[in-house]
């Protein structure tokens, strides 16, 4: 067992891991921040995507301790300071961009990555980022429209 | 104007707040004090004998608590299939056991061994290694045809064959059908597979097992979409828990699309050891184990005849259609490719006679069972695949032949025993005309054909029976079940309202829409009512969600239950106001003395009903709680037309989706936003299925396409936007909501007009040979038909 410290939401947080130990596994058992899925065990569904020094990272494809130090956001500190959605949460919520909710978090997260790379894409360039981030509810298309909205395009003409 | 508020408005998913701040509840969320976790030793083999399994080792190794093995559900029972079909003799269908861990032989690639449970996963991982399994492999049976070939091996060693059933609808029309067809002036023959899917719900199911030994209950946490089902199977049938002393929470559930519909062995497993072990006991599957567990979907080969006259008049059908069980009967498996597949062969046409056989095999592979859609995209892909071909072959425009058949009376009884109650299919197909913009595809064919790649346009319509389904025409029919939904509604002292119901939402957003229906009845704010689902403690016997139930039927439940807690309310108001209650008016949650002024508020009358001071107590009870239970007098029929248009590389064979619209009449609509989000989702199973997935196995019945490198999932890059369209409503006629249901429709519309639209490129380009190519239409698949 190894030692592990790093900042999670803003929080310094530390604990004991086998070096085997999955950083998903570190935030969703260790940490109780069961906001981060686990989808698959092939590092393709996206469901865990976290950012860590503010790039999205697959939460199950790099080891705890390989984060020491580092600073890691999930989806539970993506809200606005006072609670309310933030503008990309807002966004998935106005344009239905989720419905069993289990691939949500990881898409929030590769959105926000996105938008920050990339501060207007083109629909195009959304579903080309997304690729890695698997959804099996929504056919991609509200998802697609709400990362347009989010980014204060208009979703009508953008998505011609 | 659209809605703000109640019936018909885009509300907003009140669910998708806590999922998108990562305060969803699903059931690998849950740990409980003390849990123990288990890992599952499988076969690796198709079809073995099980000659021993020695756990010594792995009882040894750290951490571990118990290793069980078939030995120990000695006396258990097996997990119970729900549905009996008789076959075309009158027979009962061959019906093999099915143990929760193997008991003397393996049957498919996942078939569960032995179990190690351990105080940490890792532990209970590392040890299920160590169990030394002592299997003597047999020849397995993978492909249909040589299941049922004389001599080949038995999956099932106390059955006469792998035949399941031969089963024949109608069987009285079926010397009708054949004379029919010999008599025609032309008959358009097409062979198919309907390929199998790997259902794949984001979230892996997951099981939890819970056992207090004071009191004697049982709890179990697992990812269903009808906890009230596996209540009753698993206890009545498997563990034999009377259902007092068993709870099964299904808490937030991560998509299921019927793969979460069955009983599965986990599930009997983690309640068993949770009560040998008296600790909680957790199962996470992992999604490469949830490729060999959970049961597939689809997997039918067909032969389908269509006989039509000279003006293309649909005649007569006649199909045989092979269906793949898989190696035991999973929980609703017999029903799939017969009740919900022959009963939709007459499509959205008035052809006068049907004959459908099916002869459901065993083999070594994974169960398969209902997926999205279930029977009902098998018998459309066949239907509208044939008419494609028929109308080509005939020299008849694909849209005509298909206006000139249409079913346009309603209600319509079809030759294959169910009644359309209401339609109109020539106003969704002309929708969809306009919505697609056929009209300018020639155009677009040109500009795709200066850069080099041929352009196909395909239609097609479906019809589907949802609303699933009036309990004794299906009990005629071999269901062990009964198929109403229930509701009960509870007004509190203040007003508010929580609404307790069997069915259960994993993406569909009832407790937006529910919420909606009752608030609109009442004449309150929506936020006044809560809408409870998915714990057996708190909801009454419901039968869950699939099949695109659950507005159709659950919500009916509730309508009723909430016109019960109307009708008393109005006799609190009329005592209060001194009127009769049949001058009682409600409006705008506002009951009022009609011809008056007089008036009290919704919540002066609920406070009534818990504070009975000024209450008529000799006449009705205190309290505002009532129950309904609604089961349906018929299925409904969700119908419309879909358009796809395709680019096909010629080099690669490579096909891109340029666009897909899809017309579709779900009767009325509670929230148009959720709807439009059912519709996106079906198609891109529908496209999915066409174009990507398929779940493909050796002949040594190793499954190839085990994990998301080998099955192809469809991705953000692989689909279009879509442009649908429901303004085309024809309201069902015999639930109080007349709705229809809208989960499947794009599921089960889309796979057809893929095909259709890639043949039609092909030949528009010359191929005049491709008439068919089985999905999925990878570029290596298109490519070869060029070649030919």
């Amino acid at each position: 067992m190894t030692k592990v410290s790093m900042t999670v939401n803003g929080k310094p947080v530390s604990g004991e891991v086998e070096g085997r130990t999955l950083l998903v596994q570190f935030l969703r058992e260790g940490q109780g921040l069961t906001g981060t899925h686990v989808g698959c065990d092939t590092s393709q569904c996206g469901a865990c995507v976290v950012h860590v020094d503010g790039k999205a990272v697959k939460s199950c494809t790099i080891f705890a301790a390989e984060a020491e130090g580092a600073e890691v956001t999930t989806i539970e500190g993506m809200a606005n300071p006072d609670g309310s959605l933030s503008t990309i949460q807002q966004a998935f919520q106005d344009h239905h961009g989720l419905q069993c909710g289990f691939c949500t978090p990881g898409m929030v997260m590769s959105a926000a990555a996105l938008l920050a790379e990339n501060p207007k894409p083109t629909e195009a360039e959304i579903r080309d980022y997304l690729e890695g981030n698997i959804c099996r509810c929504t056919g991609y298309h509200n998802i697609v429209k709400a990362i347009l909205a989010a980014s204060g395009q208009d979703v009508a003409v953008a998505a011609e | 104007m659209p809605k703000d508020h109640g019936i018909g408005a885009s509300q907003k998913r009140r669910e998708d707040v806590r999922f998108l701040t990562g305060r969803g509840r699903y059931t690998d969320d849950i740990n409980l004090p003390g849990q123990a976790h288990a890992c599952f030793v499988r076969s690796q083999v198709a079809h073995g004998r099980l000659n021993g399994v020695d756990t010594a080792a792995a009882a040894a190794m750290p951490g571990v608590i118990r290793v069980f093995t078939g030995a120990d559900f000695e006396g258990v029972g097996g997990l119970p299939c729900g549905w009996q079909v008789t076959d075309r003799h009158g027979q009962p269908m061959q019906e093999p056991g099915h143990p929760v861990l193997a008991q003397g032989k393996v049957r498919h690639v996942g078939d569960p061994i032995a179990v190690v449970v351990a105080e940490t996963f890792e532990q209970a991982r590392d040890a299920a290694e160590m169990v030394d399994v002592d299997i003597t492999e047999l020849d397995p049976v993978i492909d249909m045809k040589a299941a049922l070939a004389d001599g080949a091996p038995k999956v099932h060693d106390d059955l006469s064959s792998n035949l399941c059933y031969d089963w024949g609808f109608v069987e009285d029309n079926r010397a009708a059908v054949d004379e029919a067809i010999r008599n025609a002036h032309h008959v358009t023959t097409l062979e198919l597979v309907n390929n199998r899917l790997v259902p794949n719900a984001m979230e892996p199911r997951v099981a939890v097992g819970d056992y207090n030994f004071a009191t004697d209950d049982s709890t179990l946490y697992t990812t269903s979409q009808n906890p009230h089902v596996i209540r009753l199977l698993m206890g009545a049938f498997v563990l034999g828990i009377p259902e007092h002393k068993l709870r099964v929470v299904a808490p937030d559930v991560g998509g299921g699309f019927g793969s979460k519909i069955f009983h599965y062995a986990e599930e009997a497993f983690c309640t068993f050891a949770a009560k040998q072990l008296r600790r909680p006991v957790k199962w996470t599957c992992q999604r490469s184990e949830s490729f060999i567990t959970d049961a597939h979907g689809r997997d039918h080969v067909t032969k389908i005849e269509l006989a039509l006259d000279k003006e293309g008049h649909f005649q007569a059908i006649r199909t045989e259609t092979y269906a793949n069980m898989g190696a035991y009967l999973s929980t609703f498996a017999p029903s799939v490719p017969t009740w919900l597949h022959g009963t939709l062969m007459a499509g959205n046409y008035k052809t006068p006679l049907i004959y459908v056989n099916v002869k459901a095999v065993f083999t070594n592979t994974v169960p398969v069972d209902a997926y999205r859609g279930a029977g009902r995209p098998e018998a459309t892909f066949q239907l509208e695949r044939v008419i494609d071909k028929a109308a080509r072959e005939m020299g008849i425009d694909p849209v005509e032949i298909r206006r000139r058949n249409f079913i346009t009376e309603f209600p319509y009884a079809t030759p294959v025993a169910v009644e359309y109650d209401t339609g109109d299919y020539h106003a969704t197909l002309d929708k969809l005309l306009e919505i697609a913009d056929v009209a300018g595809f020639d155009k677009r064919r040109a500009e795709s054909a200066k850069r080099g790649k041929l352009r196909g346009l395909g239609l097609n319509c479906y019809i589907e029976a949802c609303g699933i389904a009036p309990s004794q025409l299906v009990g005629q029919l071999g269901a062990r079940a009964g198929l109403y939904e229930s509701a009960t509604v509870r007004v509190n002292a203040t007003g508010g309202l929580v609404v307790m119901t069997g069915s259960h939402s994993h993406g569909q957003g009832h407790e937006t829409s529910f919420a909606q229906v009752v608030a609109d009845m009442i004449g309150i704010d929506e936020n006044m009512v809560e809408i409870v689902h998915g714990d057996t403690a708190n909801t009454p016997m419901g039968m869950g969600t699939y099949g695109s139930r659950s507005l159709a039927v659950g919500g009916s439940a509730m309508v009723r239950a909430t016109e019960k807690i109307i009708a008393k309310a109005k006799k609190i108001a009329a005592h209060l106001m001194e009127a009769s209650p049949d001058d009682i008016e409600l409006k705008d949650g506002r009951f009022s003395v009609a011809g008056t002024d007089k008036s009290v508020a919704w919540g002066d009358v609920t406070l009534a009903a818990y504070v009975p001071h000024n209450y008529p107590l000799e006449e009705i009870e205190p309290g505002l709680e009532e129950t309904a239970f609604y089961d349906p007098s018929n299925f409904t029929y969700p119908a419309g037309a879909y358009a796809c248009e395709v680019e096909v590389d010629p080099d690669t064979g490579k096909v891109t989706i340029c666009s897909f619209a899809a017309a579709d009449d779900f009767g009325n609509i509670v929230n148009p936003m959720i709807v439009d989000g059912q519709v996106h989702g079906g198609l891109g199973q529908g496209i999915g299925q066409a174009l990507l997935e398929g779940a493909a196995y050796d002949e040594s019945g190793q499954l190839l396409t085990g994990s998301y490198m080998d099955y192809a999932m469809p991705r953000a890059g692989d689909l279009p936007s879509f442009t649908i369209d429901h303004s085309c409503q024809t309201p069902c006629t015999h639930n109080p909501l007349g709705v229809k249901g809208c989960g499947e429709a794009g599921a089960i519309g889309s796979p057809p007009a893929v095909v259709n639209a890639v043949v039609d490129a092909l030949q528009r380009a010359g191929h005049s040979n491709v008439t068919h190519i089985d999905m999925p239409l990878t570029p290596s698949r298109v490519w070869a038909a060029m070649q030919g």
